[in-house]
């Protein structure tokens, strides 16, 4: 009881305080809301990365190996030239040979411009597929079919486009069945992706997935394509790439001491790297904060000991009524966690803004729980460095106190 | 009211020494003093500066404790008490009032008169119903809601005997309580004093104005740390 009319007369005591010296208060809590802005926007960029990657990571399939000519985060580009293409035929093979693959497709890519006769498009992602794209890349679709097993082996110039493509192309008629010009070859539109909105301020919408057989036809001559190949369950993900490497050796005739002359590549590179980037920026963005959130602190420790001398004769008579040491010492922490926390509101206010002005740029996400941090962490703050002053209130003397007028 | 000292007293002051170090030097403020006050007594302590006054109205208001001696507030030694245990008798047994008034300048009269009882741990409602009674004692029962600067010098002083008299303590410790008033608003305190001590409080004033003083029962002088005279009026 004691603690809450005391909490309720301790924050309007703070709160009048403030409002009394408005500058000082503002200046005071600056570094607290610059520390608390910083950790806030560091924490949603995670988080929202964290969201997006896990939701957009999807588009290299999920559960799925790609072998290729090119080992991704291998920097020897030299050996690597020198390594044979991976061609389309070796996705029939590893279908034939794997026991573990659900589904296998080649994949190829290029950028191309993409047109119709009301609009042209450039630099489009331009991918060759099979139709077990479908499932290795889990597809979703809006409208029409994906790619077919004929589509592929008639060699037939469709294709299906990515929703922002559809959104761009086709504004007024329907997009199914209407002819585009994918760098310079005709093609019929028989399916749109389903949307799958924008990762780190790329649309990922736009893209036009065309049977394999006519993207080495038309775009890829060398013939150089990577595989897509999925597992069942991630569990397995490490078995099939001993499989496939173990498919790959044998086609490709090596012996027991040739390195590979492939790459089985997977999401985990990516996700190892992601995790580097985004451990990196949380390392920063700590640092940054901890110091802001220092300066504030001590900024506030010299405020409340200005306060603490203002009000000596209160204090003097706060005691001389009864008050105890712990009850005075409440009093200036609580009021010094009042000026932190409101920095730490102004802090989530401004945080807000910016992962709001952020998220043209990067994806963001601001749960509920952030903006409790936020304050939370500030008042911890103000808990912290109020300490010393309020001990120093404490422990003065009344009757020294009230000699003070 | 009903614990008193082993002799029957209120307050029973032994052989109290206070001495002070100021730097390397001490100053004996108080060289073993005995006084005993009675309940319902009025009393005044009068001296120069530098007569042990302050310190003698320091350790009665148990805001200081002695060097050495024993000092019984209502039946408990409370010379050798603890910083915490000395917050808890204050808020208990003492009403202060101060030449100075020392209101809290951004709270209400009421809230003002409330503040004892905050830290007596009492619950609103109880602490709003007490403040307005002792606020009606002093007739400022229609001034409540206003803040010190709203206030006369009189009118102040009154809210301040009012928080004074509001957790119903034992002894009512008054500092040159018309030190800071004109002389016709001192006689409107002090006749509040009277009204107070016939309601049966104890009143000790500290005082360096007969006028004052003449309005108590009893008058105790102090020279140099020791009683000098001790005397008893017809009122």
């Amino acid at each position: 009881m004691r603690f809450v009319t005391d909490l309720g007369e301790g924050l309007r005591i703070a709160f009048r305080a403030l409002r009394a010296s408005r500058m000082r208060a503002v200046l005071t809590t600056l570094g607290i809301v610059i520390g608390v802005t910083t950790v806030l926007l560091m924490i949603t960029i995670i988080l929202g990365l964290n969201k997006a990657v896990a939701g957009q990571f999807s588009f290299l399939g999920t559960n799925t190996l790609y072998v290729s000519r090119w080992s991704w985060f291998d920097d020897n580009w030299r050996a690597m030239l020198k390594r044979p293409v991976v061609k389309v035929e070796m996705a029939d093979r590893i279908r034939e040979e794997s026991q573990l693959a659900v589904a296998v497709s080649p994949w190829g890519d290029t950028q191309r411009s993409v047109a119709n006769r009301s609009n042209r498009l450039t630099r489009v992602q331009v991918m060759g597929v099979s139709e077990d794209y479908l499932v290795t890349n889990s597809i979703k679709l809006d409208l029409g079919r994906f790619i077919s097993e004929d589509d592929v082996s008639h060699n037939r110039q469709v294709a299906v486009i990515g929703h922002g493509i559809s959104e761009k192309l086709f504004d007024r008629v329907g997009p199914l069945d209407q002819r585009i010009d994918v760098g310079g070859h005709k093609f019929r539109v028989v399916g749109v992706n389903a949307k799958m909105g924008r990762f780190f301020g790329r649309d990922m919408d736009d893209f036009v997935l065309i049977p394999i057989t006519a993207f080495t036809k038309r775009f890829a001559r060398t013939g150089d394509v990577d595989i897509v190949v999925k597992a069942a369950t991630a569990e397995q993900l490490g078995d099939l790439e001993w499989e496939l490497r173990g498919i790959m050796r044998r086609l490709r005739n090596l012996g027991p001491l040739d390195p590979d002359d492939f790459g089985i590549n997977s999401q985990s590179m990516i996700m190892n790297i992601y995790r580097q980037v985004t451990g990196s920026i949380y390392a920063g963005g700590i640092i940054i904060a901890f110091i802001s959130l220092l300066v504030g602190g001590i900024g506030i420790m010299n405020i409340m000991l200005v306060s603490v001398n203002e009000r000596t004769s209160e204090i003097g008579l706060r005691k001389a009524l009864g008050a105890r040491r712990w009850m005075v010492a409440w009093q200036f922490l609580l009021e010094s966690a009042a000026i932190c926390a409101l920095g730490g509101i102004i802090g989530v206010v401004l945080a807000f803004a910016g992962s709001k002005v952020m998220n043209n740029f990067i994806p963001t996400s601001m749960p509920l729980w952030v903006v409790g941090f936020g304050v939370g962490f500030a008042a911890m703050v103000g808990i912290f460095f109020g300490l010393y002053p309020s001990m120093k209130a404490a422990r003065l003397s009344p009757i020294e106190a009230l000699r003070q007028e | 009211m009903s614990s008193l000292s082993p002799n029957g007293h209120l307050i029973e002051m032994r052989d109290l020494v206070k001495i002070y170090k100021v730097g390397s030097e001490q100053v004996h403020a108080l060289r073993g003093l005995d006084l005993a006050i009675g309940s319902n007594e009025y009393l005044a302590i009068m001296g120069p500066s530098g007569s042990g006054k302050s310190t003698l109205m320091n350790l009665i208001g148990c805001l200081d404790t002695p060097t050495s001696g024993d000092y019984y507030l209502a039946g408990e030694n409370v010379a050798r008490l603890s910083d915490g245990r000395l917050a808890e008798i204050r808020n208990q047994r003492i009403g202060f009032v101060f030449q100075t008034f020392n209101l809290l300048p951004r709270a209400t009269a009421l809230h003002n008169v409330e503040l004892p009882l905050i830290y007596a741990g009492l619950k609103a409602s109880v602490r709003h119903r007490r403040a307005k009674e002792a606020l009606a004692v002093v007739g400022l029962d229609d001034r409540m809601h206003h803040r010190p600067n709203e206030l006369s010098g009189g009118q102040r002083q009154r809210v301040a005997i009012a928080r004074a008299i509001v957790t119903n303590p034992s002894i009512i410790l008054a500092d040159e309580p018309t030190g800071n008033l004109d002389t016709k608003t001192g006689a409107e305190i002090m006749k509040i004093f009277d009204q107070i001590y016939d309601a049966g409080n104890t009143i000790v004033l500290v005082t360096h104005e007969e006028d004052i003083a003449r309005h108590t029962g009893r008058i105790v002088r102090l020279r140099d740390g020791q009683i000098e005279s001790d005397e008893l009026r017809k009122a």
